[in-house]
């Protein structure tokens, strides 16, 4: 079979990156808030499925703890973005702890904590939660989403409780937010070209016979664990200066966050990366989308002056389950989209083409 | 630490009605999972859906309470039929983690069907109890001791829902085809028995005692929303592993030790009362650590 040489593929990435850097430069000159917010959106959407992506479906645990670590980045990067007297305005039934109060660093050093924080949960949960397998692990990674959202509900002089944070200053542009994607990306990328990566596909597929391979299996998982994490924790921050109030709600930053995730993850193709970002960009549209029906609408004559509350995770909950049932590969499967794929896909459209 | 003797023994009640409950709901986790290898993540919103459904049979069909959770059971029954049916029995021969995504995915609908059909904002039956609802506040005294009513009821019906369960599961026809498909699929599908439909009525008695469940809840904690089953679900999720899942007596022992526990550790420390929902994972960690197939779970062997 026939393959583009390294060089090719390398200039025509580089091509790619500058083409799809002046469409975003382009967007952000002549696009609307509204339009720039999805288009934010989107790129958190991917950082987020990418890195569960990593732990789920490379790594072949399932891990349903994401909302956790992404709850555990926005808060530590938004107190440190927030100023110390927003702070001490914002927290109204218990002043804030003073060594909190007083830490400020810029939008840069903050998203890096976020994601060094989660990271650093990541490494305390995973010794007890990876020694679990399968379903377990599921449950208890649940468990402790849960648990670190208890913790923030309650954590008063910390977190300010049930009221949230409000005011975070909304840092998260589009060079921020597709940058940390672009970041992601290139280094899980290259991290299951390396021979780490290659053990931890092993693992996914069988745990036993990669540790008669002499993979020390729980050390690795624990390390994709804690790199997801970190990945979780910078999407996190990046989403907390998107939102600009966080709050420890289910809804927001709890399972549903992690089940809107895994179904970026699963649409897009469980164990494909190029998968997760296109689930990720999709999910941002069709949630957007969506939108609509919540909104005052008319249906074969049928008026709804307020739309259908909720009817929105309706429709994406049907969309999930059918997709599990028909079409559980996904868009892309495990495949990626690679020059090499590409390149195949047109040679095979040639030809067809010629054959008529 | 607190201590004192009447607010245990009262607690006591009351960690064997919440542990009676997180049962009820765990035995229909247990005998799914010992029969598919499958989480029903959906079973914690079943319950809700039980309570919903008894809700609306009284509110808008007008049925007297006790006809409407029977109308409830036999809903929510159908409904956990119809849950395995659609969404289930499609990915049987598909890998494990498949059909847990779609547990997942289901759980989701449930939720937000609810939302849809039946508002996101909260409810209760207190109203529409009208001059029964005193049965919630009614108390009985034995000196010092002050016990809800609606505790003791709770606790007597759980009792008696589970002695029928425990003789539908052994002592009728049923209950011995679902023991052997928990033991061997294949076997027994060649004995005759039409697994998928025995399968289908694991569901719907799991599904039914949730609904009991949840009506009790519904009374005991009066307000319910959409995702009002997420927690018990989970926690009882938790008590069945904590009991061994896949082992009937092992969710009913799980389920009261974790209400028990749960409620006695509030009583004895209040001060960590707002981090009561943490417990239950602690327990499930610990226990997965120490002894991975349960209190009185069997320990499989998996081989390579």
């Amino acid at each position: 079979m026939e393959k583009l040489s390294n060089k090719t593929k390398t200039m025509l990435t580089i091509f790619i990156i500058v083409f799809f850097a002046f469409l975003l430069f382009l967007a952000s000159r002549y696009l609307d808030s509204y339009r720039l917010r999805i288009i934010n959106l989107m790129a958190i959407y991917a950082i987020m499925a990418v890195s569960l992506n990593l732990i789920n479906g490379i790594t072949g645990i399932l891990s349903l703890g994401h909302a956790g670590f992404i709850l555990i980045g926005a808060y530590t990067s938004a107190l440190l973005t927030l100023t110390p007297s927003q702070k001490v305005s914002s927290f109204i039934i218990e002043p804030v702890n003073p060594i909190i109060q007083n830490l400020h660093t810029n939008f840069f050093v903050a998203t890096i904590l976020g994601g060094l924080m989660a990271a650093f949960f990541a490494f305390l949960i995973g010794w007890p939660v990876l020694k679990l397998s399968g379903d377990y692990l599921a449950i208890a990674s649940l468990g402790f989403a849960e648990v670190i959202r208890i913790l923030a509900l309650n954590a008063q002089s910390i977190t300010n409780g049930a009221l949230g944070l409000k005011g975070i200053p909304e840092y998260t542009n589009i060079w921020w937010a597709w940058g940390w994607l672009l970041v992601t990306i290139v280094f899980i990328v290259s991290l299951v070209k390396s021979s780490y990566g290659r053990a931890l596909l092993a693992i996914r597929e069988d745990r036993i016979a990669a540790e008669l391979m002499g993979i020390n299996v729980f050390k690795h998982e624990l390390i994709s664990f804690i790199i997801g994490a970190f990945f979780a924790g910078i999407s996190g921050a990046l989403y907390a200066h998107w939102l600009t109030t966080i709050e420890p709600k289910i809804t927001t930053l709890g399972p549903i966050l992690t089940f809107y995730i895994l179904i970026m993850v699963v649409l897009g193709g469980l164990g494909s990366i190029s998968g997760s970002v296109v689930g990720g960009i999709t999910f941002a549209l069709l949630m957007e989308w969506l939108r609509n029906l919540e909104d005052p609408f008319t249906i074969f004559g049928l008026n709804f002056p307020n739309g259908i509350k909720g009817l929105r995770l309706l429709v994406i909950s049907t969309i999930f389950i059918l997709t599990m049932i028909f079409w559980n590969r996904g868009i892309f499967g495990r495949n990626e989209l690679t020059w090499d794929s590409i390149y195949r896909f047109f040679k095979r459209f040639k030809k067809k083409r010629g054959g008529k | 630490m607190n201590l004192n003797s009447v607010l245990i023994i009262q607690n006591l009640f009351n960690g064997l009605m919440v542990g009676g409950l997180y049962a009820l709901i765990a035995v229909g986790y247990t005998m799914v999972y010992g029969i598919l290898r499958l989480i029903n993540f959906a079973h914690g919103d079943i319950m809700t859906m039980g309570i919903y459904f008894a809700f609306y049979a009284v509110v808008l069909m007008k049925m007297p309470f006790f006809l409407g959770v029977i109308f409830s059971i036999f809903a929510t029954a159908i409904l956990g039929f119809l849950v395995d049916r659609i969404a289930y029995k499609p990915l049987r021969n598909a890998p494990r983690i498949s059909a847990l995504i779609t547990a997942i995915g289901m759980s989701f609908f449930i939720e937000s069907f609810a939302v849809v059909f039946f508002g996101s904002n909260y409810k209760s039956f207190l109203k529409t109890l009208g001059s029964n609802s005193s049965i919630i506040f009614k108390t009985y005294k034995i000196g010092k001791i002050i016990i809800p009513q609606i505790t003791l009821y709770v606790i007597l019906i759980t009792f008696f829902t589970l002695l029928i369960l425990f003789y539908i599961v052994y002592k009728t026809k049923i209950g011995m085809a679902m023991r052997a498909i928990s033991a061997d699929i294949p076997t027994t599908s060649l004995m005759g028995i039409n697994v998928d439909l025995v399968i289908g009525f694991t569901f719907a008695l799991g599904s039914a005692l949730a609904a009991i469940a949840g009506v009790m809840w519904a009374l005991r904690y009066p307000n319910f929303y959409p995702y009002t089953g997420f927690n018990p679900g989970l926690k009882a999720f938790i008590a069945a592993v904590f009991g061994g899942i896949g082992s009937l007596q092992g969710a009913v022992l799980g389920g009261f030790l974790l209400g028990l526990i749960e409620i006695m550790l509030i009583t004895l420390f209040p001060s960590v009362m707002q981090y009561k929902d943490a417990f239950a994972f602690l327990i499930l960690i610990l226990i997965l650590t120490i002894k991975p197939s349960g209190l009185l779970g069997k320990r499989s062997i998996v081989k390579v």
